[in-house]
């Protein structure tokens, strides 16, 4: 109990996170667009905000200002020389620098740091290159990097032009300007060199360099990297000073795990007993190495213990997000059996017809959704909810055709009908094909319908299926309310009930037929548009669901729209929590066995009919 | 006497039959003894094919039985026929020894390919013909009978037979896709080359398998049809006509479905263990819920309840089948649909009812 609380605690916070993470974003596409970028002129205004990221408190940051200015100055000097071609420009600016260098230091020596990499020893360049990982600039991630890989080049201009080679080794871009550059000038671009003990520096620095990113996404991961590496005492003390600044919660939570992470290695066993209290909490898969780590190789017995635990802890807890899972996964399931088989309560158990084309009426709904995306490209969002009624309106008419046309000369002989709408299924899958392909058409999702709603590391659950569980419930809630509170619900219910008395009473049987006909036919319809954002749309597609929707139906109880709820939810429960067990194709064949078994205790399924009308 | 009953106004029946004993002797003589110029030679290829017809012919003989006589609607015969296909083909299978193409003399191709240690329990036995035939008649049996026993004892029947046999089809199909079913997964079994010592593709072993079927089916409408005449006959009339009454009148209802539903299963077992080595292949194509309706078209298009309508709706789906799918390949389906449709609209008796006079209603 404690666990669910504790999650639902983190979830507030998590949300904030995500809408500063956009806000974020925004603010740094918008900075990025304004940059000028002069040739060789260092644009005084090309890091706003990060300025004032930058931790003041870093250590490395904070020792050297003096040779910092010094260069500064020195490579002042040279500037006008070098940029003769935009005179009038760098004129403009330069005189300027010196006076914007004072208020905004870091924002100047950003690039000069940059252009001293290839300058003096190994040693002079881990020096700058600690300099540039704090300043939180977003471009000394990619920079570091490629020093690491040897993929960072100097010209032998004076001051130098920093280039990245990319890593597929063709074509490369300006480190500062981020411009990409013809290949002679990168050929003509030295590489500089660095040594193993500096690689090695560099590639912490580069975590380091991340952790000060601006953008907490990038912050959040560049600590989920660092959980893997071996952490020093130098970055571990940086971490500490991160802790005081941070203030995404999210990056906190991550900024207190990896310290504890690398804490578990302290020298005294009340430092690691503390860190153990810390990890208890998280459900990262590195975190449990380190426990586990810990709880076999430590020299203090009381660690061991709490390790282990912790161990215990994580893992029951981690055993109740997968049963979460599971649960929302069959849920899931569910909802889409739901979907199929709701057209056939209709049609199957209130008016007793076998409709073998009701998985052809799902089919044309999802041709009716890829239709008018391509009617009106780019905009996703708008043609799904088009598509919602026109799906209806069209697989509607259809059934209606469907049921004027054939069914209402065969009521009474279910088997014949049977036969009839399995040869009409036939024809419009072919009518499919032909018209428009035998492959799959692409039915594209719009935003609001992909990615997943990550709860922890262990849960995260996709939004098409929590808004396809939503949409099932919703058309569920409103059929049982067309069948319970309309005249057209009564109509159809007197009818299923007593034909002749419904007639006698008045009722056009035939025309509330080819109504009710044309609703089921019509929400199978609807089905076709949500599950066109799931699976394949095609011309068998409608195979998938015929036979586990008559599952549903049967399981459930004919003419009972509740049973059909619970049967598709039981059912689809039921795949879901055998799967893991027994893969996929095994599950299916268990409930179908299930269901065939089922029906031979209850052959009126869950919720039978009952009364004169079950003898019907 | 008994042929009396047999044959007693069946002109139908009997005229069928003699074009059965008819195409026994004319098939394999037009290819056998005819000279290949002659314009009435017939190939290897006709042979097989109206071979293949025949075993169509006795599944479609099943379905009706226990459709046509006691209102059983099965769409799940294809389970039967294919394990009776699979058996047949776990028997080939076997004979292929170490010709296949890892010359395993003991694995079959397949198994080496999935790294099996050793042969399967279920496979044991498969390499000597008489178990492989006991085990064509067996599996499905069995089947039937486990699976007919929990339906009819709980008086499962209509449409929720029909679906619950629908689901038993469906779900071989997806345990027979599985590759660890041991039963050659999506593949199925294939490449087979002996049957009894003779080489399946050569030509006198297709008209001898054309005319085992062409026997089989002669046989298996002769037993039917005394089934059907029988006093046993009546009562499964009677009781597909009004299940209560019947069973009010004292009759153990259940035990007559379940005994004729295991013969039909026996029969389709049958008709799929003399298809295989025809067509030379078996995968789980053949559970396919489509395949299994598309048998009971079969029955709908000749007459329902008239056993030779069922022989005659077979091979007349089938021709229409085999021409429509090479001259208008992409009209087959439309063309199969709108037989369904036409059919039942304004064909409830079949093709045979056309001929046949309007009331005594039913079959016999």
């Amino acid at each position: 109990m404690t666990s669910i609380a504790l999650e639902s605690r983190l979830l507030g916070p998590m949300l904030a996170a995500v809408l500063l993470l956009t806000a974020a974003s925004h603010a740094w596409a918008e900075s990025e667009a304004t940059i000028p970028v002069p040739d060789g002129a260092i644009p005084a205004e090309s890091l706003p905000e990060t300025a004032t990221e930058v931790p003041a408190a870093a250590p490395e940051a904070a020792r050297p200002p003096e040779p910092r200015e010094a260069v500064v100055e020195a490579e002042f000097d040279e500037l006008p020389a070098e940029a003769e071609g935009d005179a009038a420009s760098s004129a403009s600016e330069t005189p300027n620098d010196p006076i914007s260098g004072v208020a905004e230091p870091a924002a100047l020596d950003v690039e000069t740091l940059i252009r001293q990499l290839p300058e003096g020893n190994f040693n002079d360049r881990r020096a700058v290159a600690k300099q540039l990982a704090a300043s939180g600039d977003p471009r000394v991630p990619d920079i570091l990097t490629a020093l690491a890989e040897g993929r960072l080049l100097a010209t032998e201009d004076t001051p130098p032009r920093i280039l990245i080679r990319a890593e597929t080794d063709t074509g490369g871009r300006d480190a500062i300007s981020d411009e990409t550059v013809p290949a002679d000038l990168l050929s003509a671009g030295k590489r500089i060199p660095v040594h193993n003990p500096l690689r090695n520096a560099l590639r912490s620095l580069v975590a380091v360099a991340t952790i000060s990113s601006p953008d907490p996404e990038q912050r959040a991961s560049s600590l989920l990297r660092l959980m893997r590496d071996t952490i020093d005492a130098d970055l571990l003390a940086y971490l500490d000073t991160r802790v005081e600044t941070e203030t995404d919660p999210r990056v906190m939570d991550l900024l207190l795990t990896v310290r504890a992470l690398a804490r578990l290695n302290a020298d005294t066993p009340v430092e690691r007993l503390e860190s153990i209290a810390v990890l208890k909490g998280s459900l990262l898969n590195d975190v449990r190495v380190g426990l586990e780590a810990t709880a076999t190789d430590d020299a203090d017995p009381d660690v061991r213990k709490a390790a282990l635990e912790a161990i215990d802890s994580i893992q029951s807890r981690i055993d109740f997000y997968r049963f979460t899972e599971n649960l929302f996964f069959g849920l899931s399931a569910g909802s889409v059996l739901l979907l199929a088989a709701i057209g056939l309560a209709i049609t199957f158990g209130v008016m007793g017809v076998i409709n073998m084309a009701h998985g052809e009426l799902i089919m044309i709904g999802a041709y009716t959704t890829w239709f008018i995306q391509t009617l009106i490209p780019g905009a996703l969002s708008t043609s799904i909810l088009l598509a919602i009624p026109a799906a209806f309106v069209i697989a509607g008419l259809v059934g209606i055709a469907m049921e004027r046309g054939v069914i209402q000369f065969l009521y009474g002989r279910p088997l014949e009908t049977l036969l009839a709408t399995f040869g009409i299924s036939l024809i419009l899958q072919q009518a499919v094909r032909s018209l428009f392909s035998p492959l799959n058409r692409p039915v594209a999702s719009p935003d609001w319908l992909s990615g997943s709603l990550e709860v922890n590391p262990i849960l995260a659950l996709t939004w098409s299926r929590i808004y396809i569980l939503v949409f099932a419930i919703l058309v569920f809630v409103a059929l049982l309310l067309v069948m319970k509170k309309t005249s057209l619900g009564l109509k159809v219910r007197a009818v299923a009930q007593n034909r002749p008395m419904a007639r006698a009473l008045g009722i056009r049987t035939g025309w509330v037929d080819a109504l009710t006909f044309g609703l089921g036919a019509g929400i199978a319809g609807i089905a076709g548009v949500a599950l066109s954002q799931l699976t394949n749309v095609g011309p068998n597609m409608g195979q998938a669901y015929i036979i586990d929707s008559f599952m549903v139906v049967v399981f459930g109880g004919v003419g009972n729209l509740w049973g059909t709820f619970v049967g598709a939810m039981g059912l689809g429960m039921m795949t879901k929590f055998l799967e893991p067990h027994s893969g996929a194709v095994l599950a299916k064949i268990l409930v179908l066995i299930f269901i065939i078994l089922f029906i031979q205790r209850r052959p009126r399924g869950l919720f039978p009919k009952k009364g004169r009308a079950a003898e019907a | 006497m008994l042929t009396r009953r047999l044959f007693l106004s069946d002109w139908g029946g009997i005229t069928v039959l003699v074009l059965l004993l008819a195409m026994t002797v004319a098939v394999p003589y037009a290819n056998l003894v005819l000279p290949p110029e002659s314009p009435w030679h017939l190939s290897t290829y006709w042979v097989a094919l109206i071979g293949k017809f025949l075993t169509f012919a006795l599944l479609a003989l099943a379905i009706d039985l226990i459709w046509g006589y006691a209102g059983i609607l099965s769409l799940g015969h294809g389970a039967f026929f294919g394990l009776g296909g699979y058996a047949m083909g776990m028997y080939l299978t076997r004979q292929i020894g170490d010709r296949g193409v890892y010359g395993n003399p003991e694995l079959p191709d397949f198994m080496v390919f999935l790294s099996y240690e050793s042969l399967p329990w279920f496979w044991w036995g498969f390499d000597m013909f008489w178990f492989a035939m006991a085990m064509v008649v067996l599996v499905p049996g069995l089947l039937a009978l486990v699976f007919g026993w929990l339906a009819f004892r709980s008086r499962v029947s209509g449409v929720y037979f029909a679906i619950i046999t629908q689901a038993l089809v469906f779900a071989l199909m997806l345990a027979f896709f599985r590759n660890e079913m041991g039963f050659g997964g999506n593949n199925g079994l294939t490449d087979f080359k002996d049957i009894l010592g003779f080489s399946v593709q050569a030509g006198e072993t297709r008209v001898g398998l054309f005319v085992a079927s062409a026997v089989v089916l002669i046989l298996a409408y002769v037993a039917s049809r005394y089934i059907v005449t029988s006093r046993y006959g009546r009562v499964l009339i009677a009781l597909r006509d009004a299940e209560s009454r019947t069973r009010f009148a004292g009759y153990r209802v259940e035990h007559y479905k379940l005994w004729l539903f295991v013969f039909s299963a026996v029969l389709a077992g049958v008709a799929g263990a003399l298809y295989v080595p025809q067509v030379g292949i078996i995968n789980p194509g053949e559970f396919s819920p489509l395949r299994s309706i598309e048998a009971v078209l079969w029955v709908a298009v000749g007459g329902r309840g008239s056993l030779f309508g069922a022989i005659i709706g077979a091979f007349a789906v089938n021709g229409a089948k085999t021409w429509f799918t090479t001259a208008y390949p992409e009209a087959w389906l439309f063309a199969l649909g709108a037989l369904f449709v036409l059919v039942t609209l304004f064909l409830p008796r079949g093709l045979v009812g056309i001929f046949r006079r309007k009331p005594k209603g039913g079959g016999a």
